[in-house]
């Protein structure tokens, strides 16, 4: 494994060992001294065309934590009209000799298409409306934690999937883990081919949160983005919130063991309720925490060279 | 170098023993620049000393014309020139190509439209027709010169907004309403800006949306076909559809031809052949707009061009210097080189598989495209008196498109690697060749 670009790059085996690696990385996390030699010598560059103080702090974490030189380097919006191209800009970057590029770009595919001109190690920190392999496995991780096995569980995402990367990741991440997922949103938020899609991968569609949410074990609420509510995407605030929102009054169909995500920031009032963000099944702080460990996990599957030694399977029939 | 510097062929020259567009093999006799005899008995007429040309194998076509080409001059000399791109023209086997306004400037005065007419006779590989902008600086908003344009030397009778659509439907009917005087036509990018907002850049379906790519659903096109459609029916003008691109426009166009509607369309070789899954690896080489689409789309486009509904295929050739195609997907530039590859992508696609005879090539990508166009000096078919303008196609030749051997300045080239079947062999202009399996006549040194 050499990029992480897309879940879909993952197998459910390389999920699970991210996953497994990311439990001993939280335990550094609560060490003294929280610093491990594993990336010593190597060099990562955040580098982050869109801002995101919350994914670069977390990757740049990750790194120091497990020794790597990690720098930070922020790209202006776009750099179209200035003449040099993007893999111009990337191959710059490249030829200083950088072991790993950890990409935020506002257009979907970025990563991708820079892996194609680099010989680098990249992740995927966020590209545009495509994914956000990160968050979707450290959302598997916080609910692994609190559900045990995701196999056979039912996951809702609920809000704005058009606009959102983080439940393309996660759709992807879950069902590879075999949790079953539910879809719940307006038409108008709901990608397109939605149906062709879902039919392919087995998920299912709804616009009724309050059917679906006494079926669910887990309930991932999305950020709904300021300036679609005025872009005829649904017609007001108030009737979002009252037709999918996390009400509070919706938190009583939730089963007792159920538990709610967000992967921030929240929009209060709107998609999820004050309640529901603070209420006991809320993992929303657990999600933050999470994600340090598991990007020290895949920093150090990335870039720890060859699979460990220590694995018996080589040769073994697969 | 100019047109009159170069050695024209003056000695009469005599083609044998090629298929002259499906009708049978024949002889072409050409002599003064135009077609002296063509048939069995064309070799009985060949004056003592005639030059002799080996035709057996290949077809003979009418020279091939194409009705969107964009040459980037002036201002962008860095991704074509007129020189370069009517070079690529004429190895594709192109004997005019109508070379579309969205220059800088803009061609919507008479003053820039006898420019890239002048610009194309002095570069004298293939006649640059060049096409008038429908409204000033393609804004959509008031006019441009229309009727000045058509009365300049350049005679323009094509005009085309193109890369950008006339929205505005006031203005598509004022324009179309002008136009009638002169016979001219308007060839519409039927895009409408409030359905593909301006950050379209992939088929809308399920692939846009598992990319996260912003949507170009066919209904943006298929609404303003069925506008313009219903405008040309009121107007009693002519309206001519660029790069159709799905089966929802071809409906239309069916209804609208069974109505005796006066409207044309024309396809793009990609368009015919490739689609929207080449984009899961976000490769902006496969950026064009309108955008590939799925399969069945594509099996619509074929059936339509075989059975006339779709009239034409035009390349929309588009070149990009590299550093405007190395962006991020959403950013990179739009469109796709073309003029080399057209003939050999529908001799894969269309003759080899059956679709359509070598007759129905001579009809979609020389007779018609001259004939929406007007053009009196070409596409007149390989008759007797005609201009001898004329394409030699080796029909079973593997060609293997390699982009660094172009004549465009440009390598914006999809078909890079793969291999098609048939190629040009010789072209023809008015008796003068100018390409030969690809490479221009004085090219080199
Ligand atoms: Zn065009």
């Amino acid at each position: 494994m050499k990029h992480l670009l897309s879940i879909a790059d993952l197998s459910r085996d390389e999920i699970n060992e991210i996953l497994d690696t990311a439990v001993s990385m939280h335990e550094v996390q609560h060490r003294d001294v929280k610093k491990l030699p594993t990336l010593r010598g190597r060099t990562i560059i955040n580098f982050f065309f869109e801002d995101s103080t919350r994914t670069r702090s977390s990757f740049e974490l990750a790194g120091k934590w497990l020794s790597a030189d990690t720098i930070n380097l922020t790209g202006k919006g776009t750099s179209v009209s200035k003449g040099e191209s993007l893999r111009d800009t990337v191959k710059t970057i490249d030829a200083m000799g950088v072991d790993m590029m950890i990409i935020r770009h506002m257009a979907s595919g970025a990563p991708a298409q820079i892996a194609q001109w680099t010989n680098c190690s990249i992740v995927n920190a966020g590209d545009g409306t495509h994914e956000h392999p990160s968050q979707a496995l450290l959302d598997a991780y916080t609910m692994r934690q609190r559900l045990g096995d995701l196999e056979g569980r039912h996951v809702a995402l609920v809000g704005d999937l058009t606009h959102s990367r983080v439940f393309r990741s996660n759709v992807l991440c879950l069902t590879t883990l075999g949790a079953k997922v539910t879809l719940v949103a307006p038409a108008t938020l709901m990608p397109a081919g939605i149906g062709a899609w879902a039919q392919a991968d087995g998920i299912e569609l709804s616009h009724d949160l309050d059917a679906v949410l006494p079926t669910v074990d887990a309930v991932m609420m999305l950020r709904v983005q300021r300036e679609r509510m005025s872009g005829g995407f649904f017609p007001t605030a108030r009737e979002y919130a009252v037709t999918y929102g996390l009400t509070k009054a919706r938190l009583g169909l939730l089963p007792d063991h159920a538990v709610i995500c967000h992967p921030g920031p929240m929009n209060r009032g709107l998609e999820i309720s004050g309640d529901a963000a603070d209420a006991a099944q809320s993992l929303v702080l657990d999600q933050v925490s999470a994600g340090v460990a598991i990007r020290m996990s895949i920093l150090y599957h990335l870039l720890s060279g060859e699979r460990s030694g220590d694995q018996s399977g080589e040769g073994s029939a697969s | 170098m100019s047109a009159d510097d170069r050695p024209t062929n003056t000695s009469p020259l005599l083609i044998t023993g090629a298929d002259l567009a499906g009708a049978g093999a024949g002889d072409l006799l050409v002599v003064d620049g135009r077609i002296a005899a063509a048939g069995a008995d064309a070799a009985d007429q060949a004056p003592e000393g005639a030059q002799r040309y080996h035709g057996e194998g290949l077809i003979a076509l009418p020279g091939l014309v194409d009705l969107h080409t964009h040459l980037r001059e002036p201002g962008r000399e860095d991704a074509e020139t007129i020189e370069t791109g009517s070079a690529a023209a004429a190895a594709g086997g192109f004997t005019a190509v109508l070379a579309m306004a969205n220059t800088s400037p803009v061609t919507d005065t008479a003053e820039n439209a006898e420019r890239i007419w002048d610009l194309g006779q002095r570069a004298g590989y293939v006649d640059v027709h060049p096409v008038g902008a429908v409204t000033k600086a393609l804004a959509s908003e008031e006019l441009a010169e229309l009727g000045l344009m058509a009365r300049s030397r350049a005679r323009v009778r094509v005009f085309s907004d193109d890369g950008k659509c006339v929205h505005d439907a006031r203005v598509m009917r004022r324009a179309l309403e002008y136009i009638k005087s002169f016979g001219g036509v308007i060839s519409q990018h039927s895009q409408d800006p409030t359905l593909a907002g301006s950050s379209a850049c992939c088929h809308e379906g399920e692939l846009s949306g598992r990319l996260g790519l912003p949507g170009w659903p066919g209904v943006a096109e298929e609404s303003i076909v069925a506008r313009d459609v219903m405008l040309a029916r009121h107007t009693g003008s002519r309206v001519h559809v660029a790069h159709v691109s799905t089966a929802g426009s071809v409906e239309v166009l069916r209804w609208a031809k069974a109505q005796g509607i006066d409207v044309t369309a024309e396809v793009t070789p990609h368009h015919l052949l490739l689609t929207t899954d080449l984009l899961s690896g976000y490769d902006p080489v496969f950026k064009v707009n309108p955008p590939l689409r799925p399969q069945e789309d594509v099996e619509a486009l074929r059936e339509a061009l075989a059975d006339g509904t779709i009239d034409i295929v035009a390349t929309d050739h588009a070149p990009h210097v590299r550093q405007d195609k190395e962006h991020a997907f959403v950013d990179a530039a739009f469109g796709m080189l073309g003029l080399e590859t057209a003939l050999s992508v529908v001799s894969t696609v269309m003759v080899a598989q059956g679709r359509m005879t070598w007759a129905d090539v001579a009809r979609t990508m020389s007779t018609d495209p001259a004939r929406i166009a007007q053009l009196t000096d070409q596409g007149q078919g390989l008759t007797v008196g005609a201009p001898a303008n004329i394409t030699l196609i080796d029909p079973d030749r593997k060609v293997v498109v390699d982009a660094a051997t172009s004549q465009s300045l440009s390598r914006n080239n999809p078909w890079h690697g793969r291999e098609l079947t048939g190629g040009v062999h010789l072209t023809m202009l008015r008796g003068r060749v100018t390409a030969r399996e690809g490479l221009v006549w004085g090219a080199s040194a």
